[in-house]
């Protein structure tokens, strides 16, 4: 297999028709190329999505009031409510399996106009009135100071802790801890800053939030027993979706709804969403397969194709070497080493092209909260070159096949 | 060396059944310069395939060498092939990307042998069929007469027992042919090879020591002939 000889025929073969032989290489390398890509891109789109949900507890759900939408008990339908705080109790005791209950509140909407200001400086951040086992929910690292504890809470204690992205545009190199923010005409006493696990939290930037206690936010932004959400997780091995509907019973039942109103409470399953953006990038990732698969097998027919034309280009040359002694294993060879090389050659810079690219485009830096870090791993790149070897014996094979129908006696007749 | 009894052949084209040797039994011994004659049609062709072990038999037996030659499989008979037979074609069957000496030394390739032991004996061979100064020739660059030379320095290669030529002078001219015929005398004579040699010319087969004429697939006439005043 490795003797001189045969590389120097088989290179004798391929540079005799240059063009042939690139145009027949190039199928099989765009086969390569797009299966490289499609992976790598699909790795990437997968990495930077569910790189967004990390931190997130994954069995955990969302509960928000909307409007009624079926009168009941004698209210009318379009009735606005709210949760409130004997709710929290009412969940704990009320829905099986239930671990952490997080009430939440907001601060004016969602990217609201500039609501922070330090000193000279003002922004517009995200504030949450929470309790300190949101943190369970919501991984967060602390990275100077402390989180919100239960003391925050029951003194009603005027503390936040702010996201890295606002010690950054608020204080600069100035050490935040003990510093005053100023929350809407209020001041608040940093005492943590944080920095989110999650990239983002559907395209918003998590490090950009502030976090003061639950009850603090209740007296100082007017919304005395209110709860605008409820995080929840269920305790190991509890179906989330369980917990979600239960508790929408619950609050149903307490806040006199009709028990199948479907527009009444908004909520949000991170377990269905894991799910089903896992399933989403499967089917990518089979996708890509099939279509990698399909184009390479073009390229391999097209391979095969070229080597039959060969094979009939040279039959005279094959007469002559059987009538020299060449045996059919000698033929067999020449013919499958012949396209196992174009093959190869092909798909070596097929690899080498695809990965080539996803680095560079690694290494310009398009990344965003739905893509980072493009790659192929080389797992899939041993796969590759496996299939490309079998695809090179596959393509060898009919053409191999023919050149052993040609018996040497054929070399006597062709003139 | 070669032992025919009664040897048939047909070849069978759709219904038609065309009947090519209708019993052949020869006898060729060792050493023998032999000439085989007779018009187109008349089998010998079919013949020298069948000699050469490169088309099977239907009925009869072949024994090269005292080894029947009877229902081999492809490699069995490439590998007799390479060990008993050296073949000279009317158009020379050089491979045309390769140089004389490449050509010269394919057979070899496919025995085995190590590459410079290969090089240096084709290029002994090439010298002695006086084209040394050739051998990095292409065989597009060479004439017919020369072209046939490195045929018959390729046929001697692997050291044959028996030389098959088809219409070896067929393409050539006078002159030429005459030259690639006092090469194939000397391995006869100088190396007592077994040369068998296919033709349709008389001057030809009167340089051979024996005529066998066939007609219509049966041996018509097998001549002794005269020893000629040894051929210049």
């Amino acid at each position: 297999m490795f003797d001189s000889d045969r590389w120097s025929e088989i290179w004798n073969t391929l540079s005799r028709n240059k063009l042939r032989s690139f145009l027949t290489m190039f199928g099989v390398f765009w086969g390569i190329f797009m299966l490289v890509i499609m992976l790598g891109m699909g790795r990437g789109l997968s990495t930077g999505v569910l790189g967004s949900f990390e931190g997130w507890a994954t069995n955990s759900c969302f509960i928000w009031t909307m409007r009624t939408s079926i009168p009941y008990e004698g209210f009318q339908r379009g009735r606005r409510f709210e949760f409130e705080n004997a709710d929290i109790d009412a969940i704990k005791r009320g829905v099986e399996g239930v671990d952490v209950v997080a009430p939440r509140l907001q601060l004016g909407g969602w990217r609201d106009a500039n609501n922070v200001s330090y000193g000279s400086k003002t922004g517009a951040f995200n504030v949450y009135g929470d309790v300190p086992d949101i943190i369970r929910i919501q991984a967060t690292d602390i990275l100077e100071g402390r989180f919100l504890n239960e003391k925050d809470i029951a003194d009603e204690r005027k503390v936040c802790v702010i996201g890295s992205k606002v010690q950054r545009m608020m204080f600069g190199p100035t050490d935040p801890l003990g510093e005053y923010l100023k929350i809407k005409g209020v001041y608040f006493r940093v005492v943590g800053v944080h920095q989110p696990r999650a990239s983002a939290d559907m395209g918003e930037d998590k490090s950009g939030d502030i976090h003061i206690p639950f009850s603090t936010f209740q007296k100082a932004f007017n919304s005395i027993n209110e709860v605008h959400w409820f995080s929840i997780t269920g305790q190991d091995g509890v179906e989330v979706s369980r917990i979600e509907a239960d508790t929408k019973r619950l609050m149903a039942h307490r806040h006199k709804v009709h028990p199948d109103d479907p527009l009444a409470f908004g909520s949000w399953n991170m377990q269905e969403m894991f799910s089903m953006m896992n399933a989403l990038f499967i089917a990518i990732n089979v996708l890509s397969w099939i279509v990698g698969i399909l184009t390479l097998a073009a390229g391999i027919i097209g391979i095969s194709n070229i080597m039959l034309v060969i094979v009939k280009e040279r039959t005279k040359e094959i007469g002559i070497r059987r009538s020299i002694g060449a045996t059919p294993r000698n033929i067999t060879a020449q013919v499958m080493l012949e396209s196992l090389t174009l093959t190869f050659i092909a798909g070596y810079f097929g690899l080498l092209g695809g990965i080539g690219l996803l680095e560079a485009i690694g290494a310009i830096g398009i990344e965003s909260e739905f893509f980072s870090s493009p790659s192929v791993d080389l797992k899939v790149a041993l796969v590759a070159l496996s299939v490309l070897l079998l695809s090179g014996l596959l393509a060898g094979l009919f053409p191999a096949r023919r050149a052993l129908r040609i018996k040497a006696i054929d070399a006597l007749r062709t003139e | 060396m070669i032992e025919l009894r009664g040897i048939k052949k047909a070849y069978r084209t759709g219904s038609n059944v065309l009947q090519v040797l209708k019993g052949i039994d020869l006898h060729i011994g060792p050493g023998e310069l032999v000439s085989i004659m007779g018009s187109s049609g008349s089998g010998k062709s079919t013949l020298l395939n069948i000699l050469g072990i490169l088309d099977n038999y239907d009925a009869g037996s072949y024994h090269l060498d005292g080894k029947l030659i009877k229902d081999l499989s492809e490699t069995e008979s490439a590998g007799l092939r390479s060990r008993y037979i050296g073949f000279v074609f009317q158009s020379f069957n050089l491979i045309g990307f390769k140089n004389a000496l490449e050509n010269v030394a394919l057979p070899l390739y496919y025995q085995g042998v190590p590459r410079k032991k290969r090089q240096e004996k084709a290029l002994e061979l090439l010298e002695r069929v006086g084209l040394k100064e050739w051998a990095h020739h292409l065989p597009n660059e060479l004439s017919g007469g020369q072209k046939q030379r490195v045929a018959i320095a390729r046929a001697l290669i692997s050291d044959p027992k028996v030389i098959l030529a088809d219409e070896p002078t067929g393409a050539l001219d006078s002159t030429t042919s005459h030259d690639v015929m006092d090469l194939l005398l000397s391995v006869n004579r100088d190396l007592g090879l077994t040369v068998v040699i296919v033709t349709h010319e008389h001057d030809i087969a009167a340089m051979t020591s024996r005529s066998i004429h066939l007609k219509d697939g049966r041996i018509e006439r097998d001549v002794t002939n005269k020893p000629t005043a040894d051929v210049r």
